[in-house]
């Protein structure tokens, strides 16, 4: 087998999965979720071992050209720092929250069609980083965004229903939007690769239709990545669905449907020129602002967390719209941290659900003695997502704001300073309202989650006690390949044409 | 250029179906609206005056054909929508059946 082999397998493995539980799901009981188990595993083993890979091929990129067409003609898939650092969070994030639904689910009737929808999110999610071809991204954005949809609107009660459909209406607006983007980078370069897009790009410089197309994509993949003027949905959708999807959603749907096409349109297709990057670090910094603010003054757990999310990811926009070396290096790293803490919060605000019933911080106290675990594990993501030293969201934070000053934004890197502190207050919150204090007289007798939920979230919660380490020079690579095809701009073009023909 | 406004003018309709009406079966309809505008600029990208099928012949010398490639595209972004608005009906029949009304203004247990 030739390593190019396993690209299409981070495709093939989730979709197999999902025909493969609506099939036999139905009939023979708890093999749904042996299936989701072996397969989640096996995509996060895939990814780990493509990492490494990737170190010994030349030039750090993998090509594989679907049908054996070369890539001007037909669909090819790219694998380069920046897909791979995606594919490793997106099966790290998902093998847990599978871990974490095989007990979980058990409240909600038909686990089979739940992990049907979750490996097509997974897949959609895979397909989004994996392929490089525009239309095909558009395709497998809209694989997952659907299965989102309905996930989101899992429980059928009606405030998941009515969040399922203003998610949908939105989502579906986003995605019109990009579609017609799409539609005009078409009609200019008569091409859909985005390497051979980005080759004609270079040299029809100074037209109208590329402003205009970044509008249209900042806007659609804005929507997606809930960036503030366009987070009106957020808070409802994440919160709605079951505690699993709201830690997928959060942790790594809004990162690789927003974010990551984000980067990869603007900053290897379309080139990043300063008034990009310009809008990408205000947008960030009013985000980071504006969600913690809004977070700040929550009742319902899960609210506050969904908030919490638009405010860190202004700090991963942020950290790339600075455009440097170490604040691109800070904003993935960031990217990579807060999918681990956010869905681990997002779990244990699930682990809390599924004890007490209730996720209203006025009901709920004194929960650290009974469930001393969660407690334990929240308290670390808490410190971690407010940036307190030894943890992961330090380091990253940190790098962001030096950057910032590196740059001369003093504002913004004030900004960053002040989110974080307003953070670290929501997090006590948190912290107060639900595991310190007296306990109450009716949640006397409630018991600390299932093994197989205290599985992921512990594993998580070392994930960031050890996620500084990622910053030794050893391994480095991970983040540092990640972030060189980030700052090697419309040069990916050259890149992926040239390998596509050697490989 | 026509054709490409009138486009517009559509995806405008649509978009205006789904921003401002209460009704969230109208709101639906805006949406498919909106899906009929952008497949329709696609496909006029594509298309040439006067233009024949490409479908290449050994003895004709063929000068004007149809791009064929956003057909094949938008057939695909057919299915797409076709799944959305599946989708979305069924979501709105629950919510109708949860809520007793299709008025968006009274569908607002959400808050905050």
């Amino acid at each position: 087998m030739k390593a190019i082999h396993i690209i299409p397998l981070f495709v093939i493995i989730p979709l197999a999965t999902a025909f493969l539980i609506s099939l036999v799901g139905r009939f023979i009981k708890r093999s749904s979720e042996v299936i989701i188990f072996i397969s989640s595993l096996a995509l996060l083993g895939f990814s780990v071992y493509a990492r490494f890979l990737l170190n010994s091929v030349p030039g750090k990129i993998l090509v594989y050209k679907i049908g054996g067409w070369m890539p001007p003609f037909g669909i090819c898939m790219v694998m380069d720092g920046l897909s791979s650092f995606m594919l490793v969070t997106v099966n790290l994030i998902a093998f847990f929250v599978a871990v974490y639904s095989l007990s979980y689910m058990n409240q909600y009737t038909d686990k089979p069609k739940f992990f049907t929808l979750f490996s097509l999110m997974v897949c959609g999610m895979n397909g989004v980083i994996i392929t490089g071809d525009l239309f095909n991204l558009y395709i497998f954005l809209e694989i997952a965004s659907i299965a989102s949809y309905a996930l989101v609107a899992f429980g059928t009660e009606a405030e998941e229903l009515e969040a399922s459909f203003k998610y949908a209406i939105m989502g579906s607006v986003a995605s019109a939007f990009i579609f017609i983007g799409i539609a005009f980078l078409y009609s200019f370069t008569s091409t859909l690769n985005m390497a051979d897009m980005a080759r004609i790009l270079a040299y029809k410089q100074n037209a109208w239709v590329i402003p205009f197309v970044g509008v249209l994509f900042l806007m659609g993949f804005g929507l997606k990545a809930a960036l503030v003027p366009f987070h009106a949905w957020l808070p409802d959708a994440h919160p709605s669905a079951p505690a699993s999807i709201s830690a997928m959603l959060s942790g790594i749907l809004i990162k690789t449907l927003g974010i990551y096409s984000l980067i990869r349109i603007f900053f290897n297709i379309i080139g990043s020129t300063q008034g990009y990057l310009t809008v990408l670090m205000f947008l960030g910094a009013v985000s980071m602002i504006v969600g913690v603010v809004l977070a700040l003054s929550q009742w319902d757990l899960k609210r506050l967390l969904a908030y919490s999310s638009i405010s860190q990811v202004g700090y991963v926009v942020l950290g790339i719209g600075l455009g440097t070396p170490l604040g691109v290096l800070g904003g993935l790293f960031h990217l990579f941290n807060h999918s681990v803490f956010k869905s681990l919060l997002f779990l244990n605000s699930g682990s809390v659900d599924y004890a007490t019933g209730t996720r209203d911080l006025k009901e709920t106290g004194g929960l650290g003695k009974l469930m001393p675990v969660t407690a334990k594990t929240n308290l670390i993501a808490s410190m971690a997502i407010a940036g307190i030293p030894p943890f992961n969201g330090f380091f990253s934070k940190a790098i962001i704001i030096i950057a910032c000053l590196q740059k001369g934004f003093t504002g913004y890197a004030i900004c960053a300073v002040i989110g974080s502190i307003l953070t670290l207050v929501t997090f006590m919150k948190v912290q107060k309202f639900v595991f310190l204090g007296e306990i109450k007289d009716k949640l006397k007798n409630i018991k600390e989650a299932p093994f197989a939920m205290l599985f992921s979230v512990v594993c998580l919660a070392i994930i960031c006690v050890l996620g500084g380490l990622m910053l030794l020079p050893s391994l480095r690579f991970f983040l540092d390949d990640a972030a060189s095809v980030v700052l090697k701009g419309t040069s990916y073009a050259g890149v992926v044409l040239e390998a596509a023909s050697r490989q | 250029m026509t054709l490409y406004l009138m486009c517009l003018m559509l995806f405008c309709v649509g978009l205006y179906g789904v921003l401002r009406k209460r009704n969230i079966v109208k709101m639906i309809v805006g949406l498919g609206i909106m899906e009929y505008a952008m497949n329709l600029f696609f496909v006029l990208i594509g298309y040439r005056f006067h233009g024949r099928a490409p479908i290449d012949a050994k003895d004709q010398d063929i000068f004007n054909m149809v791009d064929p490639l956003p057909q094949a595209l938008v057939l695909t972004s057919i299915v797409i929508g076709l799944g959305v608005t599946a989708l979305v009906i069924s979501i709105a029949i629950r919510i109708y059946e949860k809520y007793g009304t299709f008025d968006i203004t009274k569908i607002k247990k959400l808050k905050g």
